[in-house]
């Protein structure tokens, strides 16, 4: 195993439709290393998502080389290295919520007393302990995707890939479910790779943020937070936050943001 | 093509089950009126039926009153209970070989295309076509003492509301979901037993439901076109000719016993698979 969790060069992904193809990806060179958070950020049709399916093996790249510790994202993916939570929680609803986080090692063979131990284990680290035994319509959106994180943390991957999963949820629960994915990934000392469309998001879970660019979808910068591990409600206070914030929105829009309410 | 036998069929389960909401505007009714509604058209019906017969006497001579019609299938009850016996055990028979090979054939054809390419036409053909109509065919191919062709009648009957209900149901997991059991590094098996088949368990027992119906419907039917002298269908055609009318309505009276039997126990199962639809 290799010190880089990801290691993208030169990956390209064109889609063939009927009126041509579309290039969703172009040359893209990433390297994540282990333990270390990444956003990818950008707008709508920059290929941030596209580039997590292929980190994932969900789609096949159409050019470059693509390694996840070393090997190909195929191996990877059958290997169990990396866990993955999408915008939509995606439990099964004819599962209990115990069944739902240990659907991953029951796949791989995991023994039932292995399992209910390591069920209790990750249902202690996302709060979620008193609803092991309930089906997923009874929890709520924000306990649903801990559901979620919790399932992609069973088989303890060494590389979280998360696209959007905050998407979906209001901006108090959103804020909380941040605070705790950070100490998670501290926890679990996972590299994670995140998508997401909020800036401050981005900026408060991240070592890096990547920001993306659309038609055709490309990496156009990389901007270091530097703010240190530990993230907690302060932080988004802090002024060096906002520094950052400031940061990554003109890497965005190209330009520096002319201030207009500077006080 | 399958699409198109889809339409003819009662709708798909909704998700969440339960009583459906009420439209905007409409109040809820009260759990009470719920079940005594219905009892109460049923004993004002009763009460104009034997107003007619035994009050007026107006009613036609083959329309005995229900009084009648109680007494007789209480007193003939051990005989009626025979026939109903021949003919619950040809539409069970019916609806379990014919739902095992819609399973069948809908796992086939969802995992083949060209397999449901074949199939289809052939369910539409067979969907459009009345079953019952040829019975005497099979009832002179099998023997006059053989249950066999009313037995094939129900099989048949069954086989198309289970086939197309499951074949839709094996074509509705989510896209996520898919992914999920991908990224897991699942079999293709695994991802069968685990997502596919519970996706559509609530679709199969919905074609169940529909199928206990016609199975018993189909076997009752079939019965008048010759076979065995016995079964529920073959007491009412012989007793309305004799016109025994009472022992007639009496044996009716048993056929829809059957059917309630059939439909209850195929909408409880449905009620328990639909209990957590998807989200």
């Amino acid at each position: 195993m290799t010190d880089r969790a990801v290691q993208a060069s030169g990956v390209g992904k064109v889609f063939p439709t009927k009126t041509g193809e579309v290039v969703a990806l172009t040359d893209v060179e990433l390297d994540v290393a282990a333990g270390e958070f990444v956003s990818l950020i950008g707008p709508s049709g920059c290929g941030k998502s596209t580039l997590l399916r292929l980190i994932a093996d969900l789609d096949q790249a159409t050019s470059g080389t693509l390694e996840i510790f070393g090997k190909p994202a195929k191996r990877a993916r059958i290997d169990q290295d990396y866990g993955i939570a999408f915008q939509q929680a995606g439990l099964l609803p004819w599962r209990t919520v115990g069944a739902n986080i240990a659907l991953p090692l029951e796949l791989h063979g995991t023994g039932r007393a292995d399992r209910v131990s390591r069920v209790a284990e990750l249902a202690e680290l996302v709060g979620l302990s008193d609803f092991v035994d309930r089906y997923p319509d009874q929890l709520s959106g924000g306990m649903q995707q801990r559901v979620a994180i919790a399932r992609a943390l069973a088989a303890r991957p060494k590389l979280l890939l998360m696209d959007e999963p905050f998407g979906a949820l209001d901006e108090m629960t959103r804020e909380r479910l941040q605070s705790e994915l950070t100490r998670i990934a501290a926890e679990t000392s996972a590299a994670v790779v995140f998508v997401t469309h909020s800036i401050p998001e981005a900026v408060f879970l991240s070592d890096r943020v990547v920001v993306m660019s659309p038609r055709p979808g490309r990496i156009t910068d990389v901007i270091e937070t530097g703010l240190g591990d530990v993230r907690d409600e302060a932080l988004r206070e802090s002024p060096e936050f906002f520094d950052r914030v400031t940061a990554v929105r003109e890497a965005l829009h190209g330009t520096p943001v002319t201030r207009a309410s500077e006080s | 093509m399958t699409d198109a036998a889809t339409t003819m069929l009662p709708a798909a389960p909704k998700p969440g089950g339960g009583a459906p909401r009420p439209a905007p505007g409409e109040r809820e009714l009260p759990g009470w009126l719920r079940w005594v509604a219905p009892v109460v058209v049923g004993i004002l019906i009763l009460a104009v039926w034997i107003f007619w017969v035994d009050v007026l006497g107006t009613a036609p001579r083959m329309l005995p009153s229900p009084i009648a019609i109680a007494e007789e299938f209480v007193r003939r009850f051990p005989i009626i209970l025979d026939d109903m016996k021949i003919t619950a055990t040809n539409a069970l028979i019916g609806l379990v070989v014919g739902s095992l090979l819609a399973l069948l054939f809908a796992g086939l054809a969802a995992a083949a295309k060209p397999v449901d390419g074949m199939l289809a036409p052939l369910v539409s053909a067979l969907a459009v076509i009345p079953i019952v109509a040829v019975t005497p065919i099979l009832n002179t191919m099998f023997g006059a003492s053989s249950q066999f062709g009313r037995q094939a009648v129900a099989t048949i009957a069954a086989f198309i509301p289970v086939f197309v209900n499951v074949l839709r149901g094996l074509r509705q997991t989510r896209p996520v979901h898919r992914d999920v059991l991908r990224s897991s590094a699942a079999s293709p098996w695994q991802t069968f037993r685990m997502l596919t088949l519970p996706t559509a368990l609530p679709y199969l027992m919905t074609g169940l439901r529909i199928a206990s119906s016609l199975a018993v419907i189909a076997a009752l039917v079939a019965e008048y076109f010759g076979g065995p002298a016995d079964g529920i269908g073959t007491a009412i055609a012989t007793y309305a000719k004799s016109g025994r009318a009472a022992l007639a309505w009496a044996y009716v009276l048993g056929g829809i016993l059957i059917g309630l039997v059939f439909f209850l126990v195929t909408s409880l199962l449905e009620r328990l698979a639909t209990r957590r639809s998807p989200v």
